[in-house]
Formats: C-alpha cells, structure tokens, sequence
C-alpha cells in the first residue's frame, strides 16, 4: 500500500525514473564489464601457464635461454624425467605468433591433453595446433595448423623439430620441463625455475589491469552522481507525500521499509540491465584489450568473451551497494525529518548552502591527503589513491568555484536581464552540482588520460626514430646462416650490428642482457636519459654495462651505482636508456665481453646501416633464398612498433568515451528534472516582457556557460591528472617516466565535445519550455500546479 | 483616453467532455486614470480574461486594444514589448523573480522598459513599507510582504495599464486597504488604467466603477 503510493511518483515522474536506472545501469554496466575484461585476461594466462606446465611444475634452463638438444638426450639416458621445449616469436602469415615446440612423447599430460584428440603423425610431420582466433589472425601459412581449444590464443603448438626449424635454432632447445622429482644436485650449467608463466603475466599485466580498474571506479563514481542527484530529487519531490503518509498513521520504520525495498528493485532492475549492457560492453572491447595484451606483453587472451556467474553475481553486488550509496542520505534524511517538517524551498537552499560549506571542507581535507601521498607515498597503489583523492577534491570544489565565477560575472553585469542571468545561474546551482561534478570529473579524466596518451605519443615517436636507426634487420634461421651473414653482408653495406641476448635476473627482476658491436650508429643515436661521463667510450673498454630506465627506476640504479649481471657480478651503471613498450629490464655490454661472458650465444637478429636498402634486400633474397619475412625495413618496423602503441590506448579511448556520455546524461536527467521547478522561476520574466523564445536561449546559453565554465575548471585538474599519471604512475606501472606536453587543439575539441554534451542536455527542456507556450506558465500564476 | 478596450472576447478551454466555454462576449473599456474593480465567483474567468487583457493568453475571438494597439496584430516580441513597457501585472501568487534581492525585483521591470527612477523606487519601497526588506531574497519572505513587492515593481515601471489579479488577498485588512490606497492614488496621479480583481466588495465600493462576470459576460 505505501509502496504502491511512493511508486505511484514515478509514474508521473517517468523521466526522473528512466535517468536513475540508466544512471545505475550505466555505472553496473561500466564497471562490471572492466570486471569482465580483467577476468578474462586473468583466466587466460592460467590457461597458457597450465599447457606449459602442470601446476608448478619446475624446469631446468641456462641463463642464455638455450642448450643443446644433446644435453636432453644425455639427461634423459641418465634417467631424469624432463621433456625438451623450444620456444619463441616468430611471423606467421600475416601475425606474430610465440611458436611452442614440444616433444611429444615425453611431454607432461597437461600438455598432451592439447594433442589428444589430433593425429600425432602429422603432427610430427610438421602440422600443429593453434586457437581458432589464432588461426584466423595468421591467415594462410606454410604450416599445416589445425584448430584446438586447448591451446591458448597466440600460441601455436607444433613439434619441437617444426620449431627448431621455424625459430633457427637447429640442434637447440630452450629448456626443459621437468615431469618428474627434480634431481639433487642440478646438472652442471642449469638452473631450476619455476614455470610459472601464469605469474609472470600477471606481474607484467597488472598495471594495465589495475588501470582499466581505476578507469572503471571512475566511470561507476561518475554514474552514481546521477543515480545520487535522482534519488536526492525524487525524496525532495516526495516530501509532501511522506508527510501524507505519516501523518496518516504510516510508521516510519514501515517508511523507511517501504523506500529501501523501493530502492532494492531498482538496483535489481538496473543490475540486470547493467549486465547485459557491460557484458555487450565487454565482449566489443574485448578484442582490442586482448590485442593490447598480446602486441604489449605477449599475453595469449583470446577475442572472445566467456560468461561466469561469479562476475554477474558481484556486478549485481555492485548495483546494490551503489543503490545505498546513492540513497543512503535520503534514507538518513527521512529519518531525521520531522513528521511535519514543512516543505519550504528556503530549507533547501539553506541545506545546499550548508552542503557547499562541506564541500570544500571535504576537498582541502582530500587536498591535503592528496599532497601527503603526492610527497611520502610511493608504490602504485599509492599513486591511485592519490589521484582518486585529488580528483574527488576537485570534484567537490567544482560548486563553490562555480559559484564564486557566478558571483563575479554578476557583479559586472549592468543590463538587468544579464544581471538576473548571473544571479539565476548561481541560485540554480546546488540543484546542477552533481551533474556538473560528474561533467567536470569526465572532462578531467580526458584531458589528463588524453594528455598523457598524446605525450607519449611524441616521445614515443622521436625515441622510435632515434631507436630505429638501422635501415633494415634480418632474421637468420640459424647460428650458422648468422655467421654467413655477417660476413656476406659486411663488404656490402656501411655496418652489421648483430643483435645477441641471454635471458638474465636483474636486480631480482626478469630481464635479458644484450650485446652491443662499439659502433658510431649507436654513439650518434642511442638515446640516454643519464649517463656518466665518457659512457660509449668506458662501455666499449668494459668498464661497465648500460641499463634501461625501467631497471633504472624500478631497482634504484642510476651512473655510478652497479649492477650485477649473471657471470659478471657487480659492473657499473654507465647510462640510462629510454626503452618503451618493453615491460622487461634490459641490461646493454660490449660485444666482446659479451661473447665471453655468455659464449655460444646465438645471433638472432642483424641490424643492417646500408644507403641502399634495395639492393640490400635484392641480394639477400637470391644469395640465402630467406624468406620475404625475415627482413624487416624500417619503415614495417616503425608501423609495427606504433600499431601496437595505438592499440595499447583504444581502449582508453573507448573508456573516454563512454565516461564523458555518463556525464552528459547526468546533465540531462537533471536539467529535465528541474524543468518544471524552472516554470515559477521563469513565468515572472514572461510576464514582464520576455519572450518564451528568448527565456529557452536564455537557458540554452546558461547550460553553455557552465559548460564553459566547468571545462575550464576542468582543464587544470586534467593537467594535474596527465601529470600524476606520467610522472606517478606510468613509472609504478611500466617504469618510465616521460615529459609533459600540452595539445591545446585536442582541448578545444573536447571543449566542443562538451559544449556539444551540454547543448544536447539542455536543447530538450529549452525546446519544449519554447514550443508549450505560455499555458504551463500561466497555470504557475493561477496557482493551479 | 480609452488605454484598454477588451472587444466581445471568447475563450474556451478544452476539456475531456469537449470545449468548456468560459468568456462569452466581453467587452470592457478602461479609460486612463479610471479604476475598474472586476468581482466574480471562482472560476467565473477573471484571472483568464486579466490574461487575454495582459497578451499572455490570445482569445478565441474579439479584440484586445492595449494603448489603442491591436494585440492579435502584433507578433509575439511586440506582445512582449507591450508586457515589458506598457503593461504592469499582479498575480496572485508568484510574482517575484527568486534568484533577485527585494531591492532588484523592484527596480526590475522598470529598467526592462528603460525607464528605471531609482529615487521613486525607493519612495515605493517606503510608502509599501519594504524599506528594511530590500537586501532580503523573496523566499525569506512572507506572503504578504511578497505581494506587495509585486505591486511596487508593477508600479515602479509607471505602466500605462496596470492589471492586478486579487493584489490584496494575502493582506490583512488594515494593510490591504493601505496598498490599495496607494494603487489607486499612483494609477490617478500616472494617468493609468487600472483593472483589479477583488473579492472584497469594500475595496470593490473604492473603484470608479464595479463590473460583475458571471456565466461567461459582465455585468
Ligand atoms: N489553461 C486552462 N486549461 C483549462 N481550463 C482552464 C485553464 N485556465 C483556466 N481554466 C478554467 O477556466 C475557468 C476560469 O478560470 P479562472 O479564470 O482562473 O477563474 P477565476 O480567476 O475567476 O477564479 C476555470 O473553470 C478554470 O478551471
Ligand atoms: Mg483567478
């Protein structure tokens, strides 16, 4: 009964009911399918950690990342359980694939389940096993690949023989996988690990992941700004009816009873829906997410999306604690209302005045959180709750600094028409703030996460050219062509510069050390952030190794500390090198302590300097019969390398996207909200002299200045966000760190863009306030609404 | 000077049951400086033919001669020039621009039509007895004291024709009598009409002349 009676509001109020479930939809749907993004990532990499290994399972390797397959034949006469593997990256048809060669006689179960159902003879004979995405993504290639479940996406499963062949590296193997006890001692010259892909992954994903979340909080923080601002209106709308109800025997606790079961349908409805909308959310993003994983981190997450019970359960979980987050004031409000408290405007305006008040007490206390972490915090959890604690600052200081840019314009107003624009705009606003925080918040986020998407885009692009000096790379298919090579090559062109590189632990984190020919190519290009003195000349004297900025800031090691590289112990830190897109820490020494350090290590890469790429290619292609695809120009390198960069920041630009229509709808639900309270504050301008046509552009140009006013408001903050995120957490996260760089083009397009998103907000109400006429605002003088 | 001629007005308002006829052939002039009191039952139609005589609402049929000008040939910002600089209107109930101080809200209409006199407005605002409220927003104000703001800005802007829908209902006696008293004394002294709507058949006997409606016509 009381429930059918508060009820009965909303189907009089049908507008305000459809913006409070969008508002919880949206929030349910933007969050839980970030949640559903995250989740299928993670369960793919325990997937691919499982096809590798049983759980833990151990495996024995050497520091280069190679041996002899002899030494497998020895182990295993000696009556060890291993089972070689090989493998590596590797262009297959039209993608890059890791290419995963086993043995298939000896392999553990877990990886001979892939194989179950598939013909083991043509699989020795040279086929393999890939995901059907896989499959799609390489297109035609030479080898026979047939489709398989089991293995993860990226992956491409075929006998150790086929690898060798694919990945020149005859007579190698990469480690071997222990099926057995491990033995005591350890064979001489290998090391036992733990085979833990799975965790790997995780450790390099999880900044993105931990982004793409953040990303999500702000977009549902964003949505319960509506759902907030509808269910404060519709209490405030209500009072009346509360009063009716209460004094006609309606017990509060039934009340209170009756509104929360109110709000626990809502959040049921808006949860389901909220659902549906993330998980279609989800699975059209999914592709470019997993793209990013693959191109960025090499992590197998496969295009499509699974639905689990578990995410619907805690998305639905989400609707409802948003619910009572939302209309937990309300609630709180009732049962500190008199029964009968009279319904007076004055006591909103007196409430909002007070709110305000708390407003900017709240951000200078969230300020000064803000500048504690900004100063002592470290670590990126740190470095998001100082951004979540700056922007929420920002977001609560919006109405006040709105309020006092009102405040100022209308003292500098003389036509009394201005003058009442200035002080309506001010009186209006309490009734906006929420939506104006949430406009403000998502105008923020994408100057900031556009900021800092565009910085590093230019440096990215400069390091790319400085980086990607050499006219051409070539590919060899084995140690033995590497050597030919080279030698081939030499006479013909200005520089070879071999590419060699074994797999290390540096300062306890996974890493490579490579190898660099003393070379003026380098002296003249190589890009370093910080560098002792004489860095080129005490590198090729070995006096010391060149490390990237990502081991740089993650261990601490800056010129004049030391690094302890495997074979080598302590060698001093020359300089510091910028090294995008790599998640893994690199360490650079001269060649020839190289080849001492780690002998037998193989070329896998030439970088050719030559003036004549052509010919270069030409002969190549005639003299070694190599395939087309193991040269790479420039030019293919280039464009690889930013695909994957443009990629990696779709997806940010979706999340933009959809952050910023959050806001606008706010701002609709709410100016459509207010239309009718705005009837008796406009009927009197009418009655004087305006017209309806010039009362709805009056309101049209009101939405516009706000917008105006909270973009440029907004543009600070998004600086500030760009700032932290650059110099806090793209260093948590990937370990570099990068300059800021201001693209005041893009600012005016959003200014647009928000200009636009207001306009739209605004346009109906105007609209409908211009096309009604004066009978609604003749019935405000009757007295008769 | 006939500054409001209202010529066999028609209105009628839709209803579920079809057209509800509510003016059926008015006529009425108001000469300048002259006082007309409009008396009539509830719903009777004065508020709607206070409406019609202000261009708010057009009517079905007849004219509306405001300052000798046609309104049906006027477009609509002409209306609205006529509202802002001829015309001055008081409701019953929610006059008052909220966003703008007492002190605003007085002098507002009168510098829409250009024609502000800050000294006159402070003698209304005395002679209303507002002097002490003019810093005060409307909502800190009671009903009566908002009243009779809407009656001094109506007056501040010294319209030619001055409408004025039960200006004294929210009033008591002894301040009611008093504001009517400076309507009337403002309206002979400007020279303007002035068409009010009272129930008070005690103010009604103050008027120049008294028209009665009912069923739609005067009486
Ligand atoms: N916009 C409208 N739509 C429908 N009916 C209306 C409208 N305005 C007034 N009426 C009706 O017209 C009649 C006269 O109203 P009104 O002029 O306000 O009377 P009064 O002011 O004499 O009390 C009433 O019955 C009222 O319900
Ligand atoms: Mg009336």
């Amino acid at each position: 009964m009381t429930l059918a009676a508060l009820l009965s509001h909303w189907a009089r109020n049908k507008m305000q009911l459809a913006m409070l479930l969008a508002g919880l939809t949206l929030a349910t749907a933007l969050w839980s399918g970030v949640q559903a993004l995250n989740a299928q990532a993670r369960g793919a990499y325990a997937t691919a950690a499982a096809l590798v290994s049983e759980d833990g399972a151990a495996r024995l390797d050497t520091p280069s990342g190679q041996m002899p397959q002899s030494r497998f034949v020895a182990l295993r006469r000696s009556g060890l359980m291993v089972s070689p593997v090989v493998e590596g990256r590797v262009v297959l048809g039209d993608t890059r694939v890791t290419l995963l060669g086993i043995e298939p006689l000896t392999a553990p179960p877990g990886t001979a389940a892939a194989l179950a159902d598939g013909d083991l003879q043509g699989f020795v004979a040279g086929g393999g096993f890939a995901h059907p995405e896989t499959l799609a993504e390489i297109g035609p290639s030479d080898l026979a690949l047939t489709p398989s479940q089991a293995v993860p996406v990226g992956v491409v499963l075929v006998d150790i023989g086929t690898a060798q062949t694919q990945l020149g590296m005859a007579g190698q193997i990469s480690h071997l996988m222990l099926t057995g006890p491990a033995p005591r001692p350890l064979p001489e010259g290998l090391r036992l690990s733990q085979a833990d892909a799975g965790a790997e992954l995780d450790g390099l994903t999880d900044s993105f992941h931990l982004n793409l979340t953040a990303f999500g909080a702000l977009a549902f923080a964003v949505g319960l700004f509506i759902v907030h601002s509808a269910v404060g209106l519709a209490f405030e709308q209500r009072r009346g009816l509360f009063r009716t109800l209460r004094s006609l025997g309606v017990s509060l606790r039934a009340l209170t009873f009756a509104l929360a079961l109110e709000l626990a349908l809502m959040a049921l409805i808006a949860g389901l829906a909220g659902l549906a909308l993330g998980y279609v959310m989800a699975a059209a993003l999914l592709p470019d997410v997993a793209a990013t994983l693959r191109g960025l981190y090499g992590a197998p997450v496969p295009g499509s999306l699974q639905f689990s019970p578990v995410w619907a359960l805690a998305g639905l979980a989400m609707a409802f604690a948003g619910a009572v987050l939302a209309g937990g004031q309300a609630l709180w409000r009732l049962w500190h209302m008199p029964v009968l408290a009279p319904a007076q405007p004055r006591a909103w305006a007196i409430a909002s005045g007070r709110a305000m008040r708390w407003q900017v007490m709240g951000a200078l206390g969230l300020g000064v959180v803000a500048v504690v972490l900004a100063f002592t915090g470290s670590g990126l959890f740190a470095g998001f709750a100082l951004l979540a604690a700056a922007l929420l600052a920002a977001a609560l200081l919006t109405p006040a600094v709105l309020a006092l840019c009102l405040q100022g314009a209308a003292r500098f107003a003389r036509a009394p028409v201005v003058q009442w624009f200035w002080a309506d705009s001010r009186q209006n606003l309490p009734r906006l703030s929420l939506a104006l925080m949430a406009l403000m918040l998502a105008l923020a986020a994408n100057i900031g996460v556009g900021t800092m998407v565009a910085s590093f885009r230019a440096t990215f692009i400069g390091w790319l050219d400085q980086r990607l000096v050499a006219e051409m790379t070539v590919t060899p298919r084995d140690a033995a062509q590497a050597v030919a090579l080279e030698s081939f090559l030499m006479p013909r062109t200005d520089a070879v510069l071999p590419l060699r590189r074994v797999d290390a632990t540096l300062a306890g984190q996974p890493g490579a050390v490579f190898a660099m020919r003393d070379h003026a190519t380098f002296r003249d290009n190589w890009p370093l952030i910080q560098a002792a003195p004489d860095p080129w000349d005490r590198l090729a004297a070995e006096q010391g190794a060149l490390i990237n900025e990502q081991l740089a800031r993650r261990a601490g090691l800056w010129p004049g500390d030391s690094v302890v590289l495997p074979g080598a112990g302590a060698v001093s830190v020359l300089g510091v090198y910028p090294d995008y897109g790599n998640p893994l820490a690199q360490a650079i020494i001269t060649e020839g302590w190289f080849d001492r350090l780690y002998p037998g290590t193989p070329t896998r890469q030439l970088a050719i300097r030559t003036d004549n790429p052509e010919a270069t290619r030409a002969a190549l292609l005639d003299e070694f019969g190599l395939s087309a695809q193991a040269i790479t120009d420039q030019a293919q390198a280039k464009a690889l390398s930013l695909a994957i960069f443009e990629r990696t920041f779709l997806i940010t630009g979706a999340l933009n996207v959809l952050t910023l229509s959050v806001a606008a709808l706010a701002l609709f639900a709410t100016l459509v909200t207010l239309s009718g309270l705005r009837l008796v504050q406009l009927a009197p301008l009418w009655a004087m002299g305006l017209t309806l046509r010039q009362l709805a552009r009056l309101e049209l140009a009101r939405a516009l200045v706000l917008a105006g006013l909270t973009m440029g408001l907004a543009l600070p903050v998004g600086l500030m966000l760009a700032q932290v995120l650059l110099a806090v957490i793209n260093v948590q996260a990937f370990g570099w760190r990068l300059p800021l760089q201001v693209f005041p083009a893009d600012w005016a397009r959003l200014a647009l863009w928000a200009g636009l998103a207001m306009f739209a907000a605004a346009a109906w109400p105007a609209w409908r306030l211009w096309r009604a006429g004066g009978g609604p605002l003749l019935r405000v003088f009757a007295y008769e609404r | 000077m006939t500054l409001l001629a209202l010529e066999d007005i028609h209105k009628s308002f839709a209803s579920a049951e079809g057209p509800v006829p509510v003016l059926q052939g008015v006529s009425l002039t108001v000469a300048g400086g002259e006082v007309v009191a409009l008396t009539g039952e509830s719903g009777s139609g004065k508020s709607t033919l206070l409406h019609i005589a202000a261009g708010l609402e057009a009517p079905d049929a007849g004219r509306v001669l405001v300052g000798g000008q046609d309104m049906a040939a006027l477009p609509d910002t002409g209306r609205a020039k006529l509202r802002r600089g001829t015309v001055g209107l008081v409701f019953q109930q929610f006059n008052l621009v909220p966003s703008l101080s007492v002190g605003a809200n007085l002098a507002f209409q009168a510098r829409l039509a250009g024609g502000h006199d800050a000294a006159f407005c402070t003698q209304l605002a005395a002679r209303l007895g507002l002097s002490d409220l003019v810093a005060r927003y409307p909502e800190q104000l009671s009903g009566g004291q908002q009243q009779r703001v809407a009656i001094g800005r109506a007056l501040a802007a010294r319209p030619k024709v001055l409408l004025a829908d039960e200006p004294t209902g929210n009033l008591d006696e002894a301040t009611g009598d008093a504001v009517f008293a400076l309507m009337l004394e403002l309206a002979r002294a400007q020279g303007a009409a002035l068409l009010l709507v009272t129930h008070s058949a005690r103010l009604a006997g103050r008027c120049d002349r008294v028209v009665h409606l009912r069923a739609g016509r005067l009486a």
